[in-house]
């Protein structure tokens, strides 16, 4: 059997010794183990030889003159820095204090003169070890510390893009939304957007996909475009789901997918409308009545349907202006305390109802949390929109066609829009962005485009339908209305909307008429106009906000023939 | 965490049953599990009866077996899910895609 322990590696050992005889023999034993050797006769001398030559193992002596090898050993532990530098004592001393004062100064191990050299060998090779791992440890962490800085980085690069296209909406611009989403929520797969429509609804997208990090964050960016793009043309809530389902169902793998709640709320018609897929409850908050009711989810989420089976039915509850629609991602009802009971819903429900004043029910529900935990986690996206009176009429950003060239103005188009197309589509996007072709037109977008949805819905619901408005008289009947419409709209087998658009020039600059027919029974005009215009009423806003908005409204063909105009002077 | 799978004695049946968390940790593990199998079996059957917890991650996986299994014509019961992951499974509206119970 070798006596000597095989040697893996050769080290530099540096020998402080101060003892001639014995730096000599100790010099030859680590030699012949197949090490380079650096002397030193005592500790000052040892600091300046490590400081030079930085040798990876040293043999130290407990007793030196100059500088004893305690002090040395602290010195040269500092010097080493993160680097394991193993130093060895070498001591006569026995008693247990001294031994422990060598460990104390630095040492990481002693050997009791006189020398064995089985065990020096033996001990080099272990510290050798310990260092090499040492090493490897370092190494690694500087690795680690590497990737998660370039990590860093990228999803700085990766959300500075997103927040161009994120934050191109209202989210932080309107004065009715509140949230809280952390900074890098993003990273978690959470996604708020919030636009207005042509005629000044606000839709309102809380998002959160499948898994964590970049992953999580990629489908976000079409999800984002496809909402905006929709929102600004005045698509509705099914059009833009049946796109944001077929888009994410193309482009994710099976296993993901994104849970969203998509509202539409209409400070106009006093109505949110809603669509849940895969996300927790939100509410709509009665202020008066301090009623919630519970926006639940009824569909499966986006992204995981063929576009064939997605199922694009909404809800639609009434609302009073100053109501609240309060929606939270999972990571408000997943947040754990201590001992990881979660907040869970009941909770949440406790924080509503010791709720006073709706205006610090947010704050209530954040400091719920905090209180529960101890700090909010950065996975928690919350948003609270208020029914505002306040809210603005105003025309998106369109991205125009044309590229400056004179408007036509002298035209007439007619459409047909019968049973099939209307069941599943929605042709107002189409033709606002056909009439804002007409430059002087442009700055009444709102109005033109309010106007003809609400021509073309009392063509559609209360004409074709035949649905009564008076339905709409409280709540529960809002929601019968909303019901039959679906109903009554699925079966429909017959029966048109047509839309007649005629432009002419005038004197001044232009003028737009625009006539609807629908297939229905007509109504009275006299006497529906003659009603008095009740604010408040949860039904027959429509026609005023018709007469207020137009320059021109008048009936004919018994009620199923509305004829619209809107002026406009030429441009300078 | 640990994912179990057995066929039936005809081969007709492949049950999985996953133990304690079913999250992304399971991802391997659960795919192993069902494409392991040379023979294709008529009927899934996910046992999560020692589940003690569901994210979105294991929504997912269930939708990949969904998919493996044959999409729209996939036979796959998911059985035994206590009420906190039935609950996840429900505001998902998963039992629209499997026979849940």
């Amino acid at each position: 059997m070798n006596t000597l322990a095989p040697v893996i590696e050769t080290l530099t050992v540096l020998i402080a010794e101060d003892s001639a005889a014995d730096r000599l023999l100790l010099s030859t034993i680590v030699r012949r183990q197949g090490h380079a050797v650096l002397t030193a006769s005592n500790g000052e001398e040892a600091v300046r030889v490590f400081t030079r030559e930085r040798p990876q193992l040293v043999l130290m002596d407990a007793l030196m003159p100059v500088m004893d090898g305690f002090e040395a050993a602290r010195q040269i532990k500092q010097l080493a820095g993160e680097e394991l530098v193993p130093i060895i004592f070498l001591t006569s001393l026995s008693e247990s204090e001294a031994l422990a004062r060598c460990l104390d100064a630095g040492g990481d191990d002693f050997l009791p003169k006189p020398y064995n050299q089985v065990i020096l060998a033996a001990k080099i090779n272990a510290m050798d070890r310990l260092r090499r791992l040492q090493a490897t440890v370092l190494h690694q962490r500087d690795l680690i510390a590497r990737h998660h800085d370039y990590l860093l980085q990228e999803q700085r690069v990766a959300k500075a893009v997103f927040d161009k296209v994120a934050h191109s909406g209202c989210l932080n611009a309107a004065p009715n939304i509140r949230y809280l989403q952390s900074p890098y929520a993003l990273f978690n797969g959470d996604l708020l957007l919030a636009a207005y429509t042509p005629s000044g609804d606000m839709h309102v997208l809380l998002g959160d996909f499948t898994g964590h990090g970049l992953p999580a964050a990629v489908g976000a960016m079409p999800l984002a475009e496809v909402f905006y793009s929709m929102t600004g043309k005045g698509h509705g809530l099914a059009q833009t789901l049946r796109e944001m389902n077929a888009r994410l169902k193309r482009i994710l793998p099976v296993d993901m997918f994104c849970c969203a709640t998509l509202l539409c709320l209409s400070t106009e018609r006093r109505v949110v409308e809603v669509w849940n897929g895969g996300m927790p409850d939100g509410y709509v908050h009665e202020v008066v009545s301090g009623r919630r009711t519970p926006l639940v989810s009824r569909h499966l989420p986006l992204g995981v349907l063929s576009a064939e089976a997605f199922d694009d039915r909404t809800e639609v509850w009434p609302m009073a202006l100053g109501d609240r629609i309060f929606l939270l991602s999972d990571g408000v009802l997943d947040t754990a305390d201590a001992n990881e009971q979660l907040f869970g819903v009941e909770r949440l429900q406790q924080v509503f109802a010791a709720n006073r004043h709706p205006d610090h029910l947010f704050e209530e529900i954040e400091q719920a949390l905090a209180g529960f935990r101890g700090q909010v986690r950065d996975d928690i996206s919350m948003v609270e929109i208020s029914l505002s009176p306040d809210q603005p009429l105003r025309s998106p950003t369109l991205v125009y066609s044309d590229s400056g060239q004179a408007s036509p103005l002298d035209w007439s188009v007619s459409f047909e829009f019968r049973a099939e197309t209307l069941k599943h589509y929605n042709p107002l996007p189409y033709l606002l962005q056909l009439l804002l072709e007409i430059h002087g037109l442009r700055g009444q977008s709102g109005a033109l485009y309010s106007v003809m949805a609400e021509v073309y819905s009392n063509a559609l619901e209360h004409g074709v339908l035949g649905l009564d408005s008076s339905l709409k008289c409280d709540a529960r009947g809002f929601a019968d209305y909303y019901l039959q419409r679906n109903e009554r709209l699925a079966q429909l087998s017959s029966g048109y909307v047509r839309v007649h658009i005629q432009v002419l020039p005038t004197a001044a600059g232009g003028c737009l008429t625009l006539r609807v027919e629908d297939s229905g029974a007509g109504f009275d005009v006299e006497k529906v106009l003659a009603l008095p215009q009740e604010v408040d009423r949860l039904s027959g806003r429509g026609l005023s906000l018709v007469r207020q908005l137009s320059s021109d409204v008048h009936w004919s063909d018994g009620g199923r023939s509305v004829c619209v105009e809107f002026c406009w002077e030429a441009l300078a | 965490m640990s994912v179990d799978s057995a066929v039936s004695l005809d081969g007709k049946k492949l049950t999985i049953a996953v133990k304690g968390r079913f999250d992304f940790g399971s991802h391997q593990a659960f795919r192993e599990a069902y494409e392991r199998f040379y023979k294709v079996p008529d009927t899934y059957v996910v046992d999560l009866k020692e589940t003690t917890y569901v994210d979105s991650s294991a929504l997912g996986m269930l939708l990949l077996l969904r998919d493996h299994a044959g999409g729209d014509n996939a036979d796959i019961r998911v059985i035994n899910s206590n009420p906190d992951v039935h609950k996840i499974l429900a505001i998902s509206n998963f039992d629209k895609l499997f026979d849940i119970s």
